[in-house]
């Protein structure tokens, strides 16, 4: 199964534009400068991932493209700025690291409906369409057997699925994923990538954080690299080494790679 | 049982159990997802400076401590996300306060600290039919509110970085979360009292997560572990002669802990049956 591409209903204004166009982008955390004069653009279909070192400011970037940290420069969502953005429902967002388990069981199926929440009517009970838009997000990453089961009993790299599954299931035209690989065995990056590769073929813009290309590296557009908050490459992701950035994760207090998680299955 | 009917001070004591013991798991299920389960005991002690204050101006101390909780709340959440002040640190100071503002206003009214214990511990059956009125209206609001926004407020409190990206007002539910709190502290304040209101906002939750597999499910059985507790409750305290808040608040615990164990026992049972099954399979 694949995806729902993006509502050809929501054409119109700002359609011509890209999904997510930065400029001259300056952040700021903690009197440090993270980020200097930054452009980056992400145009509708494009499959681009954003590679760096560790405190190279890759997870500041995504978190400020997606309106979550102060900067200043221009950051434009679908032609709009982004501070006045507001049809939040085109735009998916995987944290990097998801308030996975909460003090109260939640199940896959109200956690990935979590997602679809700018569709649904003010205090309104989800339409039909809400409802097949979250199983077919659910059934996209592999989940469909366990909608009913409490995201507690799930694996990491499961937990992960249906938190991509809560950003897909809002149909978005582009996703921002923050190391949605984390955690994630070799099989089931692979998977990713196909998933992400087929909602880019039907228009769906993706800019993903990753440590390294792996067995992305065919299906991508673009690959950016950030180097101490700057970019020092942004284009052919032939160009882009793995080692060049494997080295930087030994030095990393995160681990580079969780062991394969047993019983945990590949998507479809 | 009859003979506890006969009485009206009992009928309205059950009328305003009903409505306490619903709407206190209906908000306090959001805060225990939210990790602010001690919320509920911060604005309790700041309701006792409202409460306080109602007696210093003779105004009905159930609207005064409405008023000050719901302030009380608002100020958490300001402090929370405009000051370097973590939530539980807000809580912290709300609890010094509440208390010291409350103890403070009743010395100014000239009467004695003691003029609150029917605030801290619940005088139930005390109310009279204008509180239980109070009590029902925002018992109504605190259910509903809770209900039809569930999906909105259970996105904030499950990740609140996602709702915000989702479009989700967060600091706007985040406030009505807080004063939803408050409205239910007030409507608690009289059934279990102050010190042991947020109790019966936790507990059910506790109780009934042992039980269910997602939240929905949650949320609707810790409304009938808040409503069973309370009136049973009311009516031990009837029968064995004690007060009402803390007999209501020891018979949550009792069910909290009857699921606890039963959890555990059906959990090793259903796994010795499944061994059980597996070894037999190669036999036959």
């Amino acid at each position: 199964m694949s995806a729902s591409p993006p509502d050809p209903g929501r054409t119109g204004a700002g359609r011509a534009d890209p999904a997510l166009s930065i400029h001259r982008l300056d952040v700021e955390l903690g009197g440090r400068q993270v980020l200097h004069d930054v452009r980056l653009d992400v145009g509708a279909g494009e499959f681009v991932a954003l590679l760096g070192a560790n405190g190279s400011g890759k997870s500041t970037l995504v978190r400020t493209a997606v309106g979550l940290v102060p900067f200043t420069g221009s950051i434009r969502l679908f032609g709009t700025p982004v501070e006045r953005f507001r049809d939040r429902s085109r735009l998916g967002y995987v944290p990097q690291r998801a308030a996975t388990v909460s003090g109260v069981p939640a199940s896959v199926g109200e956690v990935v409906a979590s997602g679809r929440l700018t569709h649904r009517r003010f205090a309104g009970l989800p339409r039909a369409a809400d409802k097949r838009a979250v199983a077919a997000a659910i059934d996209a990453v592999g989940l469909s057997g366990r909608t009913r089961s409490p995201l507690v009993e799930l694996s990491g790299g499961q937990q992960q699925r249906v938190h991509i599954a809560r950003a897909l299931a809002g149909e978005p035209e582009l996703l921002v994923m923050d190391e949605p690989t984390a955690g994630v065995d070799k099989e089931n990056t692979e998977a990713l990538a196909r998933l992400l590769a087929g909602l880019s073929d039907q228009g769906t813009a993706v800019l993903l954080v990753a440590h390294e290309l792996g067995p992305m590296r065919p299906l991508l557009d673009r690959a950016v690299v950030l180097a101490d908050g700057r970019v020092v490459h942004d284009g052919d992701p032939g160009a882009v080494r793995d080692a060049e950035h494997g080295h930087t994760h030994l030095h990393s207090g995160q681990p580079d790679r969780l062991e394969p998680l047993p019983r945990e299955g590949v998507w479809p | 049982m009859i003979g506890l009917l006969d009485y009206e001070f009992m009928r309205l004591a059950l009328v305003a159990a009903l409505f306490t013991g619903v709407a206190a798991p209906a908000i306090g299920i959001f805060l225990v997802q939210r990790r602010l389960a001690l919320l509920g005991d911060g604005l309790g002690h700041v309701a006792l400076t409202g409460v306080a204050l109602g007696i210093l101006t003779g105004t009905t101390p159930v609207l005064t401590a409405l008023v000050i909780a719901a302030l009380g709340a608002t100020l958490i959440e300001v402090l929370r996300i405009y000051t370097r002040t973590s939530a539980d640190l807000a809580l912290a100071m709300l609890f010094y306060g509440g208390i010291a503002g409350g103890v403070f206003l009743i010395n100014l009214a000239g009467e004695s600290p003691a003029a609150l214990n029917q605030f801290l511990f619940g005088a139930i059956t005390t109310v009279d039919r204008f509180e239980v009125g109070i009590v029902a209206v925002l018992g109504v609001v605190v259910v509903t509110t809770s209900l039809l926004l569930g999906p909105q407020l259970f996105a904030l409190c499950q990740d609140e970085e996602h709702a915000r990206v989702s479009g989700v007002p967060v600091r706007l539910y985040g406030l009505l979360l807080a004063v939803m709190a408050a409205l239910t502290i007030t409507v608690a304040m009289r059934t279990v009292g102050l010190l042991l209101v947020s109790a019966l906002m936790v507990v059910p939750v506790a109780a009934a997560q042992q039980l269910t597999r997602s939240f929905r499910g949650t949320h609707l059985l810790a409304m009938v572990v808040g409503v069973a507790s309370a009136l049973g409750g009311v009516v031990l305290s009837y029968e064995a002669n004690v007060q009402p808040g803390p007999a209501i608040v020891l018979l949550t615990l009792a069910v909290f802990a009857v699921a606890a164990v039963g959890r555990v026992v059906v959990g090793r049972a259903v796994k010795g049956w499944g061994v059980r099954e597996t070894r037999r399979v190669p036999s036959g």
